[in-house]
């Protein structure tokens, strides 16, 4: 079934995507974080009445909106995308996707066009409590409108609350707080935003050292560090902590993925955590013990005590997924691969008896996607099917990309923690910019937090591959049969696009940092 | 109210100064992306090649069944 696909087609489609969704994911974190760094900022202008507070607040709120600007609307053309290159897609998960995307582009919408021009415009025109709650409403507002692309990517990855309609070939809202309450999106939406908050506060610390390092604005620098230290610890943990839970619920609702994120081939009990490691080969093939490391340095029992809070929990290897595990109850790929397909020919029989006018043929298929022992027993599986008469193995994600993105990110949120710690704790003795190697760490982690993110999404989506609609769809299933021709003609497009919009975000960012704030 | 809101908005776009550069990058990132790629590049393929729900359904229940080959 798979040959029938256009891997080259499917290929450039899922670039178009990564590149547009990285992109867009560049200014989405910062605009999150620092809307909040900048209500707190304003907070305490408003209380003190402290001049200085007010520039710095201004000065950041400058900077937010460099971003804001840049950054707006370029997740429209994911949507864009959705309806051109991913149309099976689109009509498969519509209901989901359709209501959430249309809050969000609705709230997006009246924030933006009120509260943001109250920060910009209302200075010294309403009063000062007036403008601190559009600040307030702002960073509340951002990262509420984030709940829903959240909401709408978690259901890719656990869809619940659905039901499939076969005549219709789509998936249809049941319950509507089983998809927004679902442990996946509360999860994915915390771990988010609060990473988002670590990345800003990084920001602010990095460039708050620069003006240091050239002693320049110490007093500015030195508050908004105090704040964004603050801000940084605070979130560095909360993202630990989101981080650790989210790691859980992959374990035993992606265990596939989890594998992956530690290149664990044989599940065992006592799974140790490998902290740092090389891999030697192309890992993608099953079997492929874990002595393929260079090297490694493993935390014993730190993987099953992190998934099971014990350490004789039994963690799932990428073997015992792809061949099964008897002792364990985990069904062999093989098996599912036969379960998915018997669902999808079931439709399919369901779609011909239509064709043909044979009623009671129709409606024995159409029944058996409404019992729910054949829905658990076949259509559980759908997704499976595509890979009959394909090696099991395709079916495993890219295991070195898993590996190192996921360590990157873990590694990279450690470094954050310490760094505002270090930087809070400094800042309380007002010794902070005392050691000029400590500026020049801190600046040079600027780039760092952008790096982590991107690789928490690079485990999330490439993790879950090969689904675009976990076990349900595969991402070639999901694509328009279009010409790969359209799709590389864009794809450059996009990229010349978004390395200008690039280049201006960060030559306006730059050349505003370098004024710094307004002079008193 | 409704003028007070409108010379709200209309003093602050006239007095904005960095904010200009910000304004010009964004009206033509919306013109590139709707007039240009949505235009051109990317149509809805479901609303511009079927005229009902039915028949969007009828066509990807086609693409989602018929490849397979394993009866």
């Amino acid at each position: 079934m798979i040959e029938s696909f256009d891997t080259s087609l499917v290929d450039w489609s899922r670039g178009q995507f990564a590149l547009t969704a990285m992109f867009h994911w560049l200014f989405v974190p910062l605009t999150l974080g620092l809307s909040f760094i900048v209500a707190f900022m304003e907070t305490i202008y408003v209380r003190t009445g402290d001049l200085e507070w007010k520039r710095i607040t201004r000065f950041w709120m400058k900077v937010f909106g460099i971003n804001f600007a840049i950054g707006v609307s370029t997740g429209i053309i994911l949507e864009f995308e959705f309806g051109t290159n991913w149309s099976n897609y689109s009509w498969f998960v519509g209901d989901i996707f359709g209501a959430p995307l249309a809050i969000e582009g609705i709230m997006a919408f009246f924030m933006e066009s009120t509260f943001i021009a109250i920060m910009f415009f209302g200075w010294n025109k309403v009063s000062k409590r007036f403008h601190l709650t559009a600040t307030w409403l702002t960073a509340v507002g951002a990262n509420l409108s984030a709940v829903w692309i959240l909401v709408a990517n978690a259901w890719m990855q656990d869809p619940v609350g659905t039901r499939f309609n076969p005549e219709m070939a789509r998936n249809e809202m049941t319950s509507f707080w089983d998809v927004f309450l679902s442990e996946t999106a509360v999860n994915k939406f915390m771990h988010t935003i609060t990473s988002s908050f670590l990345l800003a506060s990084v920001f602010v610390i990095a460039i708050s050292a620069w003006f240091l390092l050239r002693n320049r604005h110490v007093l500015f620098a030195k508050r908004s560090t105090v704040i964004a230290s603050v801000f940084g610890v605070i979130a560095a943990i909360a993202t630990i902590f989101t981080g650790d839970t989210s790691a859980r619920i992959i374990a035993r609702e992606q265990p596939m993925k989890f594998a992956a994120m530690e290149a664990l081939y044989e599940g065992q009990t006592h799974a140790p955590l490998v902290a740092i490691g090389a891999m030697r080969t192309d890992t993608t093939m099953v079997p492929n013990p874990r002595e393929e490391f260079i090297f490694k340095i493993e935390i014993p029992n730190a993987l099953s005590y992190m998934v099971f809070l014990t350490p004789s929990g039994f963690v799932s290897g990428i073997n015992d997924l792809v061949y099964g595990n008897e002792e364990q109850g985990i069904l062999p790929y093989q098996e599912r691969i036969d379960r998915g397909a018997v669902a999808i020919n079931t439709l399919k029989e369901m779609k011909r008896a239509k064709d043909r006018g044979d009623e009671a043929q129709f409606t024995a298929m159409k029944a058996k996607f409404e019992d729910p022992q054949w829905l658990e027993e076949y259509y559980k599986y759908f997704g499976y099917g595509y890979y009959k008469d394909q090696p099991v193995e395709s079916l495993i994600p890219n295991v070195k990309l898993n590996f190192y993105a996921f360590h990157i990110m873990v590694i990279l949120g450690g470094h954050f923690l310490i760094l505002s710690i270090v930087a809070l704790v400094l800042s309380m003795k007002n010794r902070w910019g005392d050691k000029k190697w400590l500026l020049w760490v801190a600046l040079l982690t600027l780039p760092l937090p952008w790096i982590a993110s991107q690789a928490g999404w690079v485990v999330a989506e490439v993790g879950r591959q090969p689904w675009v609609v976990y076990e349900l769809m595969p991402t070639v299933a999901a694509v328009t049969k279009i010409s790969p021709g359209a799709v590389q003609l864009t794809f450059w497009i996009f990229l010349v696009t978004f390395m200008a919009l690039f280049i201006a975000e960060i030559k306006i960012l730059t050349a505003q940092i370098k004024k710094g704030p307004e002079e008193k | 109210m409704l003028k007070r809101i409108f010379l709200f908005y209309y003093n602050g776009f006239r007095t904005m100064t960095w904010g200009r550069s910000l304004w010009a990058i964004i009206l033509i990132k919306l013109f590139i992306m709707f007039v240009i790629l949505k235009v051109f590049f990317f149509p809805d393929i479901l609303k511009r090649d079927f005229s009902s729900d039915e028949e969007r359904g009828d066509h990807v229940l086609e693409q989602l069944t018929n490849p397979l080959n394993n009866d």
